[in-house]
């Protein structure tokens, strides 16, 4: 079991206080906060190793490069990758912008991409760029009542036009997890790629990318108390090898020549150009060692079993509405009744807790909540059941009146 | 000011009144208005603002949109108290405005019921909701004078 109290210990941003109150931090689904061993090992890079990566010949480029290296064998080790699979980017959004401009130069007129409502606007917005470049339709996997993407509903999109499937494993709104394995399983019999924005779901759960059989990945390590800047694009080999990188430059090629001739290096380096941040790449190795001593499978149950208790509390409020009582992660999306989301958001500041109000980037699923905004509380393992208990005593007390009352 | 206008609940008053009936909450779409979108300074607050300014007067304000509380109110607030005005008046109203919000000296008799707000800053982020609607009105105002010249 987990030790949370142990846990809280190295997160030092869990001794802040906001509005004189201890911080209550629930918008860990924009991101996370950091244990003291990330910390450390940021500053450790500053202070012990300091110099560039696959560069120089003496001692110390050495040791960088292997650290770096070594975290690239860490993170493939934590989501059931080969090395040479995962490319390191800026974050999940620069990983999906990548896919879209390598793969979408295989598309052609009249493909269909296809995505959801549910998509965050870095899931989405690529792709619209190469339809609309290629003449490629998108379409979107009609949701369930509850704002979920089944298997039945896949089925009903998927045809033999379709050849990208853009999907998040959980979406950022309504902590939905979709049914990756079979999606994947059935877009192949079709030909299609999947890609899978696991920004939402690799800080939470155990993913396994070759188990799920996606065909790429993105997330981010600052939502996994990583360090921001960093983030992970996976790709099956061929694949990576096939596409172009979006940025050429210095690093990523073998060798080039004023006549235009350009040797690019074999994946993952072919998209590794320019000095990456080596002290967040180091950082987010020791985010994961840190997540996988938990383990991930540690991690997501306790996650369940804070949401539940926080369900079965608020769901008694009749002033709160909840748009996803069954979510499978820590993300609960709600409204208080008669109050716009970004005033009740202001009394929770005034309360010390940190939540997001707003329409969270998926700007399309608004027409399916019914609503134009929406308050998301959104969990992580150090958040602990007397944190709800605070969190459910402030919902009972956003009223109106309180929360016009913050500005006096 | 009055000590009336002291008193917080009276405040939240004028504040919930104008977000619950906002003034002026109606647009034209005349093609004499000019007109501002204003969407992308935050996720969620979503107005569209005209006004008719004709012989530096500020004929008519007129505001419509998804908005907060804050956002709602200050331009409610603001389409009644620059409505009618010159354009000389309305630059030392908004002036005035401003001041307050960023908690310097400002003269209360000149901003009547928009004194509701003065305390807004105290959540920081929302600022942006209470200078929303004003923003668009300055714009509109720096366009109608770019044009008389
Ligand atoms: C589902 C999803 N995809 C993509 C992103 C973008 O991640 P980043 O901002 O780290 O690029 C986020 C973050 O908000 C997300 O929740």
């Amino acid at each position: 079991m987990m030790n949370v109290e142990k846990i809280r210990k190295d997160f030092k941003m869990l001794e802040n206080t906001m509005q004189g109150h201890d911080l209550i931090y629930f918008d860990n689904a924009a991101t996370s906060l950091k244990p003291k061993s990330v910390v450390d090992a940021v500053v450790n890079y500053y202070e012990h190793l300091g110099v560039n990566c696959h560069r120089g010949d003496y001692d110390l480029s050495f040791q960088v490069d292997s650290a770096y290296e070594n975290a690239r064998k860490g993170v493939a080790e934590f989501i059931g990758a080969e090395e040479k699979e995962i490319v390191f980017t800026s974050g999940t959004s620069a990983s999906l912008n990548q896919i879209a401009y390598g793969y979408g130069k295989f598309l052609n007129q009249g493909d269909v991409i296809l995505s959801c409502e549910a998509e965050h606007a870095s899931s989405v917005l690529p792709w619209m760029k190469v339809a609309e470049e290629k003449g490629c339709g998108i379409q979107y996997v009609p949701l369930d009542d509850e704002g979920r993407i089944t298997l039945e509903n896949f089925k009903k999109v998927l045809n033999d036009q379709v050849k990208v499937i853009a999907l998040a494993h959980v979406t950022n709104v309504l902590g939905y997890e979709i049914p990756v394995k079979e999606i994947c399983a059935l877009a192949h019999e079709k030909g299609a790629v999947c890609v899978i924005d696991m920004a939402q779901s690799a800080p939470h759960m155990k993913v396994n990318v070759k188990d799920l059989d996606c065909d790429f990945a993105a997330f981010s390590s600052h939502k996994m108390i990583g360090p921001t800047g960093v983030g992970v694009l996976y790709g099956k080999y061929d694949l990576l090898q096939k596409m172009e990188p979006f940025m050429l430059g210095g690093g990523s090629n073998a060798r080039f020549d004023m006549c235009g001739n350009i040797l690019l290096k074999d994946a993952p380096y072919k998209y590794e150009t320019g000095t990456p941040p080596i002290e967040g790449v180091l950082g987010f190795h020791a985010a994961i060692q840190y997540l996988s001593e938990i383990g991930m499978e540690n991690i997501h149950a306790y996650e369940k079993e804070l949401h539940d208790y926080a369900i079965e509390k608020l769901s008694k409020l009749d002033n709160l509405i909840l748009y996803n009582p069954h979510a499978d992660t820590g993300i609960i999306t709600f409204n208080v009744k008669d109050v716009f989301a970004q005033d009740a958001a202001s009394y929770f500041n005034t309360q010390g807790i940190a939540l997001r109000a707003g329409q969270h980037c998926a700007k399309l699923l608004i027409d399916k909540l019914k609503t134009s905004a929406t308050l998301r509380a959104s969990l992580y393992f150090y958040n602990t059941k007397e944190e709800i208990d605070t969190f459910v005593e402030a919902c009972k007390n956003a009223t109106i009146e309180n929360c016009l009352n913050v500005f006096f | 000011m009055s000590d009336l206008m002291q008193d917080p609940m009276i405040l939240r008053q004028i504040i919930m009144d104008h977000y619950e009936y906002p003034r002026n909450h109606e647009l034209t779409h005349d093609e004499n208005y000019m007109t501002r979108h204003m969407a992308s300074d935050s996720c969620i607050d979503d107005i569209h603002v005209e006004s008719k300014i004709s012989n530096d007067i500020i004929e008519d304000i007129r505001f419509d949109g998804v908005a907060c509380t804050i956002a709602t109110a200050s331009t409610s607030i603001m389409s009644e108290l620059l409505k009618g005005k010159t354009l000389k008046e309305a630059h030392v109203i908004i002036d005035n405005y401003h001041a307050m919000i960023d908690g310097k000296e400002y003269d209360e008799d000149l901003l009547e019921e928009a004194v509701a707000l003065h305390s807004v800053g105290k959540q920081a982020n929302r600022i942006k909701c209470a200078t929303i609607g004003w923003k668009a009105m300055e714009e509109m105002i720096a366009e109608s004078e770019n044009h008389g010249k």
